[in-house]
């Protein structure tokens, strides 16, 4: 029992416990003894005149219930952990039974997760009891952020379109869960200025037909070439191994306002997905990907 | 009759009575609370488990505030469903510089015992300030006033003094330096900070 600082107390609970069983009983016998019930007696305070106390030993059901608790006790305790030094004849801890229920639920899905692992995710997406598994998966770990119908949010990716920050093939998806990602936008409030962030953000706009300010796209343009090409490219398509953003698909990761656009280019944003690898498992990861990417892959 | 007069005497003793009560109601304490503080697993520290810096204490007293505990348990327990969905179930050894206790028994939200690192700060932050901006479905309360107020409220180093007598293993300097690591932050910071902590010293997956 090292699992005490002392070798004392395992002995202590033990004994402190089994003299209390042992006086439980003692009591017991002591006042249910053999006393007939016809006599009755009377202590000798009354109140009211005719109210008397009567001192009679417990009811017989009453003090075998008492003796029954104790059989109870004593079953348990010989059974089960309960008195420190001894630790029960079933060998039952919290761990164990913990370990032999997942034990049996590995018995129960392995072969399912063996059957999927051996899949490829493009086979996987169509499989049916897979989207079904897929599916559970989704809504225990992933709506969080993504939504439970996996639309995304603002500032989190819609997975149910083809339009992919970090990339949309089977292997890409999977290091995307396996590892997450970090995007990073920078701020380019002090180098462009309020006006610069304008016309920068009309440019992006414009690349789907959205600029309101024709006469700023020219000098946007110009700061665009400078500043933003790096990531986004000249033609606005972005960087899927950087997970620049496209700005030519219509499509806002963090909002298409104007107002929205140009705080994401003045203070610079930062998406994060977490990595899940870890946690989940391999197996989990795989029909999760292949789950992801066959919503994208839905007519 | 010897049971009538031994009820007698102790019924008219009040002296015997409280000692004869007091004997029998302690023995369930005695055996099944005392040993507890000499048990390893729970006054113990797993391994890798530090107490809460400043920011984190400042954010789980926020915590404490606004009585997250109230929807929000910070205990897996050793069942397959809770651990396929949190990870590994809590052991003691990751509480002992919980003062008071977080575990709750009420889960009108998910368990928080394992949030470390599960979202990004970004995500708690916006989350905090409207739950349903990111998750329409919740029911949780928006925090708006989390990023308006400081995270210093000048009773950092107190706090951390208090726990020190308590036997969190706080340093002078550690103490010295609890305001500057408050300075700035706001009540989210230090929130998040706090979250982001929770249930990382176990990284094993169940």
């Amino acid at each position: 029992m090292t699992e005490f600082t002392s070798d004392f107390w395992p002995w202590f609970i033990g004994i402190v416990s089994i003299l209390s069983l042992a006086a439980c009983f003692l009591f017991l016998v002591w006042v249910g003894r053999g006393r007939p019930p016809q006599q009755v007696e009377t202590l000798d305070h009354g109140w009211d005149g005719d109210l008397r106390e009567l001192n009679n030993p417990l009811p017989g059901w009453w003090r075998w219930l008492f003796y029954g608790s104790l059989v109870f006790a004593v079953a348990y305790l010989v059974l089960y952990p309960g008195l420190g030094f001894f630790p029960g004849t079933r060998g039952w801890s919290q761990e164990e039974q913990y370990r032999a229920e997942v034990e049996q639920a590995e018995g129960r899905y392995g072969p399912l997760f063996e059957r999927f692992a051996a899949m490829d995710i493009p086979t996987l997406a169509r499989d049916a009891e897979a989207r079904k598994v897929g599916e559970r998966l989704f809504l225990t770990y992933c709506t969080a952020c993504h939504g439970s119908d996996a639309g995304g949010a603002i500032g989190y990716p819609n997975l149910r379109d083809e339009e992919w920050q970090w990339g949309g093939t089977p292997e890409a998806i999977v290091e995307s869960i396996t590892n997450g990602r970090v995007g990073v936008m920078a701020a380019w409030q002090e180098a462009l200025g309020d006006d610069g962030v304008r016309e920068v953000a009309q440019y992006v706009l414009s690349f789907s037909g959205r600029a309101t300010r024709e006469d700023l796209l020219a000098a946007g343009k110009e700061k665009y070439e400078m500043a933003c090409f790096t990531c986004h490219k000249n033609d606005g398509k972005g960087n899927q191994a950087l997970g620049s953003l496209n700005h030519t698909d219509d499509i806002w990761r963090w909002g298409g306002s104007e107002q929205a656009v140009e705080t994401s280019i003045a203070k610079g944003r930062r998406g994060v997905m977490p990595a899940h690898g870890q946690f989940l498992g391999s197996a989990k990861v795989h029909l999760l990907a292949a789950y992801v990417y066959g919503l994208s892959k839905q007519p | 009759m010897a049971s009538g007069n031994s009820h007698e005497k102790v019924e008219k003793n009040v002296g015997l009575l409280a000692v004869l009560i007091l004997l029998a109601i302690s023995v369930g304490g005695l055996v099944q609370i005392v040993p507890l503080w000499y048990m390893r697993s729970l006054t113990e520290p797993v391994e890798g488990l530090k107490p809460y810096g400043a920011l984190e204490l400042a954010g789980r007293d926020i915590y404490l505030r606004e009585s997250c505990m109230a929807c929000h348990s910070q205990l897996v327990r050793p069942f397959r469903a809770e651990t396929e969905r949190y990870g590994h179930y809590s052991v003691a050894g990751e509480f002992v510089y919980d003062r008071p206790f977080q575990f709750g028994s009420r889960r009108t939200g998910p368990d928080l015992a394992r949030i470390g690192g599960r979202y990004s700060d970004e995500w708690h932050r916006e989350h905090l300030l409207n739950p349903r901006d990111l998750v329409p479905e919740s029911i949780m309360p928006a925090y708006p006033w989390l990023e308006r107020n400081a995270a210093d409220d000048g009773t950092i180093q107190q706090r951390l003094r208090a726990l020190r007598t308590l036997g969190h293993p706080y340093s002078d300097e550690e103490i010295a330096a609890a305001p500057a690591a408050l300075e700035g932050r706001t009540e989210m910071d230090a929130l998040i900070a706090y979250l982001q902590t929770l249930g990382t010293a176990i990284k094993a997956q169940r």
